[in-house]
């Protein structure tokens, strides 16, 4: 078997066993499923009412999508710690398996558990009047695009959870990075209504490029005053997204890899 | 590799910032036979467990295990190891049979041949009532049954066991120590490590003893019971007064020289002949008429090698 064969097998069983990890531990379950629930009606109805109503739900269904999906990273931050702390990565490192394996099988199924997300998401949405306008193919491609930012996300996460001391440090490691980088975008408001340096911040913020991507694909349009401000980056927003996403994985793949043999073998 | 045995390790040494785990160890495991590794919490004994299992690279020295460099062939190391880990590394949320059904695939076993292999497994650890329920339903001693399958799942030639028994009821201890017959019966290769003497009385072949990171004695277990010298004698007198007289009585009493407490009033001494030798002793020191507070009389603990090997007691050493 040449390597890469071998580390899709062997990280194939490892998405199994995490899948049924997150089913059987109803703490993830309810991460996994109430939680997109929860945000789409949460901001929805929240910031829907003061902020422009049905046009504005619709605007902001691709931000939660973005918000929600790069939450899941946390799966894969404390998913990995508590392998490390629990010496499951031992007995893992102590079977003749690829060494890829828990890695790629660890962000492969919290891609399953985005991929879910989008599902119920994308049905939450529905009802609370987001509609696919644009053709099929765009649709396909935005969600294309958001599982490849879900997957980059869960390398960060991955590099994070092999670099936290404890499960504790993880929980929070894994998530407090996200809250500048999911607000300090066209999430939830239009980056012309932030002040300066945070609108030059926001403008240029990957997370805004898979934003404004996924809603140009599928067609929502903004509410007065949240246009994306013109410049390069909104206007390349899908060209811009995909580079920035390549970037993350060029990076974070390497360095999580090479940080799982350093700190496996402490 | 230098020899035929299944294990062997050439001055290993192994450095965590400035402390050194590994200070040169030389050890050989000849095939079919079981070596234990025997010391204090901190004397380097998982340090060694985990460079054979290829989980750490040693900082100088050489290894091989089944006629594999350790280093350069970690591979071919892993294919013929089992490990079990002194924390019990099974997945909570996975069922008894999911966990070793896991391990045989990660092994590269298809899945007919791995589910058959798990249920062998459940069956011979006397999981079978257990094998579909989540193992973190299950109690200490079935956890660890539970680790000690998932090392054997393919059958592999050399078994490292980091102290099996820790932390186990005397039923689970002697359940572990059947299975460890069994395996070397089967012909397997078992390094275990262990902090009872008794365990590795049992179970090894050879003993190794290390401290510090460093091996201080080895032997079979009767050649370093015969080192400690037999059974230990001890007796506790009401005055300090009386520590000199009682130091000279069993000094005639016993086989060695006696190691004297001078603060707790305590002196020891190994002895030859038991009960006999004991009352040997309260014969004399009633003659002399010292005040005994308490005497005992036990057989040689792992306290007792590292005393008579290192003149200081392992437990102040796990600190």
């Amino acid at each position: 078997m040449t390597v890469l064969v071998q580390g899709l097998r062997d990280g194939g069983i490892v998405t199994w066993r995490n899948l049924l990890n997150v089913r059987r531990n109803t703490e993830w379950l309810m991460a996994a499923v109430v939680q997109p629930i929860m945000f789409v009606l949460l901001f929805a109805y929240v910031f829907g009412g003061a902020l422009g109503g049905g046009q504005y739900r619709e605007f902001l269904i691709a931000g939660i999508f973005v918000q929600t999906t790069s939450f899941n990273s946390a799966f894969t931050v404390i998913g990995l710690c508590s392998d490390l702390q629990k010496g499951i990565i031992d007995r893992f490192r102590s079977l003749p398996m690829s060494r890829l394996a828990v890695l790629l099988g660890r962000t492969t199924s919290d891609l399953v558990v985005s991929m879910l997300a989008l599902v119920i998401m994308s049905l939450c949405g529905l009802l609370v009047g987001w509609r696919i306008r644009g053709s099929i193919l765009d649709a396909v491609l935005a969600y294309l695009l958001l599982l490849l930012f879900a997957f980059a996300m869960s390398w960060v996460g991955a590099l994070i959870g092999l670099s936290s001391p404890s499960v504790e440090v993880a929980q929070s490691a894994g998530l407090v990075w996200l809250f500048p980088l999911t607000f300090v975008s066209s999430a939830f408001v239009g980056a012309g209504t932030m002040p300066g340096p945070l609108r030059a911040v926001a403008e240029w913020n990957p997370f805004t490029a898979v934003i404004q991507s996924v809603r140009d694909l599928f067609g929502n349009e903004a509410p007065p005053g949240m246009a994306p401000s013109p410049g390069w980056p909104a206007d390349n927003a899908v060209l811009y997204a995909l580079l920035c996403l390549i970037a993350i994985l060029a990076v974070f793949v390497p360095l999580s890899v090479a940080k799982y043999r350093r700190v496996a073998s402490r | 590799m230098p020899t035929d045995a299944a294990v062997r390790a050439e001055a290993l040494v192994k450095t965590f910032g400035s402390t050194r785990a590994l200070d040169g160890i030389d050890l050989e495991i000849p095939t079919g036979t079981v070596l234990g590794l025997l010391g204090p919490n901190g004397a380097g004994k998982t340090t060694a467990v985990r460079i054979l299992t290829t989980l750490l690279r040693p900082d100088s020295g050489r290894a091989w295990v089944a006629g594999h460099d350790v280093q350069t062939e970690p591979d071919a190391v892993r294919r013929s190891i089992g490990l079990s880990g002194q924390y019990a590394a099974v997945d909570e949320n996975l069922t008894g049979f999911e966990n070793l059904y896991m391990v045989g695939r990660l092994y590269g076993m298809n899945k007919p041949r791995a589910r058959e292999r798990a249920g062998q497994l459940i069956d011979r650890f006397r999981l079978t009532d257990a094998a579909n329920r989540p193992a973190k339903t299950y109690s200490g001693g079935m956890r660890r049954r539970l680790d000690l399958a998932g090392a054997l799942v393919a059958e592999p030639p050399v078994v490292l066991l980091d102290e099996p028994t820790t932390g186990l009821d005397p039923r689970g201890r002697l359940d572990t120590w059947e299975v460890i017959g069994e395996l070397v019966a089967d012909g397997a290769t078992v390094l275990l490590t262990t902090q009872y003497l008794e365990e590795a009385d049992q179970l090894a072949d050879t003993i190794l003893v290390i401290d510090h990171g460093r091996v201080i004695a080895s032997g079979t277990a009767d050649q370093l019971k015969g080192e400690v010298g037999g059974e230990r004698l001890e007796i506790v007198v009401t005055d300090q007064s009386e520590v000199d007289v009682t130091t000279r009585v069993l000094a005639e009493v016993g086989t060695g020289e006696p190691t004297v407490d001078q603060h707790g009033r305590r002196v020891q001494v190994a002895v030859s002949e038991g009960a006999k030798s004991l009352v040997e002793a309260l014969r004399r020191l009633d003659v002399e008429s010292v005040t005994v507070l308490d005497v005992g009389l036990h057989r040689p603990t792992l306290d007792d090698v590292f005393l008579s090997l290192t003149g200081h007691a392992a437990e102040e050493d796990a600190k």
